[in-house]
C-alpha cells in the first residue's frame, strides 16, 4: 500500500490504514479527543488522496482491529460478489456508486461484499450531496408486522417516553402520535427503570393498544436484551427485541453485550413469535442503535476513527437481520459531534453507510441541550435525510423528551416532512389510518373530524381501563 | 372539534397526566406560534442550566454542608468549556482531590455517596440534600457503614472508579445532575457499583434515572437504590450481571 501524498509540495505520510481512515474524516470533535484527527486541512486532503488510490481488496486485506466484530465481518464477507469490485480503487468505487447507470439494483447485488472499512471509506470521499444522492438509491425493505422501507414511504417510530414509565402516560404520548399518523415504524419506549417487570409492565401496556385497536405496527421496550428476554419469560409479548450496538467487541462489552447474546436472543424472540397469535408479515424481528462516538465513549476505540467504527457497529446489526436500524446522531453531545455542522455530516454519513451495507436505516435526528445545535438543526438534518430516502425518524411529542431531556423530531414534524416530499405512512398501517378515519387521502383529516373525536372518546375508555 | 368543551376538557386531562407536550394543536404542520415560543423558551433555560458551576453553601446552605461535613474536590477539567469537551478529563480526579479525599474519608465503608454536579447543579441544589437522609437511614438501618460523602465538581461518572481505588468502598453511589431538558433541569441520576476499579465501564455499573418532582420522588430512588446495594452485597458484584430477588429489579 502506498500511505504518502503530496498536498502543495509538502509531503504527508501515514504509519497505516487506521492514520489514513481518520484523519480523511471531515471535522469531528471526537476525532480530535481521540487523538487521531488531521492536524491540518492540508493533511485531512492528503489522507483523502492516499485513501482514494488503495484498492477495495488491500482495505480489507489489512483488518484495523483483532477481535469478534473483525470475525465477524471476515466470516460473513461474500468473497465471491466481492471479487466483481476488489480491484477498484476507493476513488472509481465512489464514481461507481454516484454512476448514472449504477441503480438500486447494483448496489444492492453487492451489498454483502461491502465490509464496513470499504463503506466508511468511500463515504470519507464524498461530499453531503454526493451521500444524499447514493443512499437515495438505495432502498431496504423488511416486514415483522407490517411493511418499511418502500420508496415513497416514510416511518415514523413514536417515542412516548415518561420520566416514571407510567402507562397513562405513554398511552396518551402513542396516541397523540396516532393522530398524525405516527407509530408505523414502532411504538418503542426509552424505559426510565431498567427491570424485567417495569419492561414487562410497558410492553404488556403497548400490546393492549394495538391489539385492541388492531392497529398494523410494532411495539418495543427499548431496555436492555438481557432485561426485555427477562420480560419476555415472565409473559410479556415481544414484537421486536432492541439493543444498541457497536463498533468493536470492547465496546460492546460496555454495553453488557457480545455477538453471541445478539444471536441467542434473535432466535428466542423467533421462536416466540412462532407462538403468538398475530399476522406476522415477516421474520425481522430486531431493531438496533447505533451512533458515532459510542466506542470512544466507553474506551474502546482502538485509535479507530469514529466514522468507521460506527460502520463496524452496522455490520454487527447487519448479522442480525434487522427490521429497524438508527443513528442516534445528535444524542451522544459535543465531546463527539461539536456542533450542527458535524452533526449534519454524521447524520447523512450514517445514513448512506447503513444503507450501502444493506440496513433499513433510519435517523434519531436530534441534539442535546449542552450542544451547540437547536431545533433548526433538526429541520436541516431532517429535510436532507427524507430526500435522502431514510426510512424513518423519530417521533416525540413537541420534539421534548421528557424521559432522556433530550430533543428530537416531533409528530409535527413528521405530517411537514411527509407533506413536503410526498411520502406515505407504511401500507398497512396507512390503511388503518383512513378505516379509522384519521387519514384521507393519505394526509390526516382535519382537527374537527368526528373519527378523531370518537378516537379521543375511545382513549378516554382505554385509558381509565388500564387504570384499573 | 376544538370548541367543543367536553373535548377541551378532556385534552386538559389527558395532559395533567403527562409531562410530555401532547395534544398541542397544529398550523398545518408547524406548531402554533405559542407552542413554539414556549419551546425556544424552555430551550434557553436548558442552555443556562448547563454552564452553572456548584457552589457549596450557596446550593445547600451551611446547615446541610455542616451537617454532612461536605467537602469539595474536583476532577482534571479546570472549566466548565474543559468539562464539556474533555469526558477523559471529567472522570479522573486531581491530585490534590485524591490527597484531600485519602486524608479525610474512612476506608473500606459499606456505602460511600458521592456528589457530581454533572451536567446540572439545579438538580444537584434540589434533589440531594433530600436523598442523604433517606440514604443515611437506610444504612443505619441495614448496619452498613456510611462514608463520608464529599462533592466533585466537574464530575463524570468514571470518577467512580478512582473513588473505588481510593476508598475501597462496598458501593459507590454517586448522584449526578443529568443533563437538563426541556421539561426539567432538576433529574437527577444515581449510579451505583460494587467495588469499582479502574478499567471498570457502564457494563458494572447500575442506575436509577430520572429522580425529580415529575419522575421518581426520593422515597421511591432511595427504594430502589438500597436494593441494588443489598444485592450487590449479596452477590459481590454489579451491572448487568446483577440479578435480584427483589421483584422491582431484572
Amino acid at each position: 500500500m502506498i500511505l504518502a501524498a503530496v498536498v502543495r509540495s509538502e509531503r504527508f505520510v501515514f504509519a497505516d490504514l487506521r492514520e489514513v481512515l481518520a484523519k480523511a474524516n471531515e471535522e469531528k470533535s471526537g476525532d480530535q479527543l481521540a487523538g487521531v484527527a488531521a492536524r491540518s486541512a492540508r493533511e485531512r486532503v492528503a489522507a483523502k488522496r492516499v485513501l482514494a488510490d488503495l484498492s477495495l481488496a488491500e482495505i480489507v486485506a489489512h483488518p484495523l482491529i483483532d477481535d469478534e466484530v473483525t470475525r465477524l465481518i471476515l466470516d460473513t464477507h461474500n468473497r465471491a460478489a466481492f471479487a466483481e469490485i476488489a480491484s477498484l480503487t476507493v476513488g472509481q468505487f465512489r464514481e461507481f456508486i454516484l454512476d448514472d447507470a449504477t441503480n438500486d439494483h447494483a448496489l444492492e447485488s453487492i451489498a454483502t461484499a461491502i465490509t464496513p472499512e470499504i463503506a466508511a471509506s468511500v463515504a470519507k470521499l464524498m461530499s453531503n450531496k454526493d451521500l444524499i444522492i447514493a443512499a437515495s438509491k438505495i432502498r431496504k425493505i423488511t416486514r415483522c408486522r407490517n411493511t418499511m422501507g418502500e420508496r415513497g414511504v416514510l416511518g415514523i417510530r413514536t417515542q412516548p417516553n415518561h420520566p416514571s414509565d407510567d402507562p397513562t402516560g405513554i398511552l396518551i404520548s402513542t396516541i397523540d402520535g396516532l393522530l398524525y399518523g405516527c407509530g408505523d415504524a414502532l411504538i418503542g419506549v426509552n424505559p426510565a427503570n431498567d427491570s424485567a417487570d417495569s419492561a414487562a409492565a410497558v410492553l404488556n401496556t403497548l400490546t393492549r393498544l394495538t391489539n385492541a385497536w388492531q392497529i398494523p405496527t410494532q411495539t418495543c421496550c427499548l431496555a436492555h436484551i438481557t432485561t426485555q428476554l427477562k420480560a419476555m419469560e415472565r409473559g410479556a409479548p415481544i414484537d421486536l427485541l432492541f439493543q444498541s450496538v457497536a463498533g468493536t467487541e470492547a465496546a460492546n462489552a460496555s454495553f453488557g453485550i457480545n455477538l453471541n447474546l445478539l444471536a441467542e436472543g434473535r432466535q428466542r424472540v423467533l421462536e416466540h413469535h412462532a407462538t403468538r397469535d398475530c399476522s406476522w408479515r415477516g421474520e425481522q424481528v430486531t431493531y438496533y442503535e447505533t451512533g458515532q462516538g459510542s466506542a470512544l465513549s466507553a474506551e474502546a476505540h482502538h485509535g479507530v476513527d469514529q466514522l468507521t467504527l460506527e460502520a463496524r457497529a452496522h455490520a454487527v446489526a447487519r448479522a442480525f437481520d434487522p427490521f429497524l436500524v438508527n443513528s442516534v446522531v445528535g444524542f451522544i453531545g459535543p465531546e463527539y459531534l461539536f456542533d450542527e455542522r458535524q452533526i449534519i455530516r454524521a447524520g447523512l454519513e450514517d445514513h448512506f453507510v447503513g444503507k450501502l451495507l444493506g440496513l433499513p436505516m433510519g435517523c434519531d435526528v436530534c441534539y442535546t441541550n449542552h450542544a451547540h445545535a437547536d431545533q433548526n438543526s433538526c429541520d436541516n438534518l431532517m429535510v436532507l435525510l427524507a430526500s435522502s430516502g431514510c426510512n424513518f425518524f423519530m417521533g416525540v411529542p413537541g420534539s421534548d423528551d421528557v424521559m432522556l431531556n433530550y430533543q428530537s423530531t416531533s409528530y409535527h414534524d413528521a405530517l411537514a416532512i411527509r407533506r413536503l416530499l410526498g411520502l406515505r405512512p407504511a401500507p398497512e398501517f396507512r390503511v388503518w389510518l383512513e378505516e379509522n378515519g384519521l387519514f384521507q387521502d393519505g394526509r390526516p383529516v382535519h382537527g374537527d373530524s368526528l373519527h378523531r373525536n370518537l378516537l379521543m372518546e375511545r382513549a378516554q375508555h382505554l385509558i381509565a381501563h388500564s387504570l384499573e | 372539534m376544538d370548541n367543543s368543551p367536553v373535548l377541551q376538557s378532556l385534552i386538559a386531562a389527558f395532559q395533567s397526566r403527562t409531562p410530555a407536550r401532547v395534544l398541542l394543536g397544529r398550523s398545518g404542520g408547524a406548531y402554533r406560534t405559542e407552542t413554539s415560543l414556549a419551546l425556544r423558551e424552555d430551550h434557553a433555560a436548558a442552555i443556562d442550566a448547563v454552564h452553572v458551576e456548584i457552589d457549596l453553601v450557596r446550593d445547600f446552605g451551611p446547615e446541610t454542608v455542616d451537617h454532612w461535613d461536605l467537602f469539595e474536590t474536583s476532577t482534571q477539567a479546570k472549566s466548565k468549556e474543559e468539562y464539556l469537551a474533555r469526558p477523559d478529563l471529567g472522570r479522573s480526579l486531581s491530585t490534590d482531590s485524591r490527597e484531600l479525599i485519602t486524608q479525610l474519608c474512612p476506608r473500606r465503608c459499606d456505602i460511600q455517596v458521592v456528589i457530581g454536579d454533572g451536567l446540572s447543579v439545579a438538580a444537584v441544589r434540589i434533589q440531594v440534600p433530600a436523598l442523604l437522609p433517606l440514604i443515611h437511614h437506610a444504612c443505619e438501618a441495614n448496619s452498613w457503614r456510611f462514608g463520608r460523602p464529599f462533592v466533585v465538581r466537574h464530575c463524570r461518572v468514571g470518577v467512580m472508579n478512582d473513588v473505588g481505588e481510593l476508598l475501597d468502598p462496598a458501593v459507590v453511589v454517586l448522584l449526578i445532575g443529568e443533563r437538563p431538558g426541556l421539561a426539567t433541569a432538576e433529574s437527577l441520576s444515581a449510579y451505583l457499583a460494587y467495588r469499582p476499579r479502574a478499567g471498570h465501564t457502564d457494563a458494572q455499573r447500575n442506575l436509577v434515572s430520572n429522580i425529580h418532582a415529575r419522575g421518581k420522588s426520593s422515597e421511591e430512588a432511595v427504594a430502589i437504590i438500597v436494593s441494588y446495594a443489598l444485592a450487590m452485597h449479596r452477590q459481590g458484584l454489579s451491572g448487568v450481571e446483577l440479578t435480584s430477588g427483589q421483584p422491582s429489579l431484572g
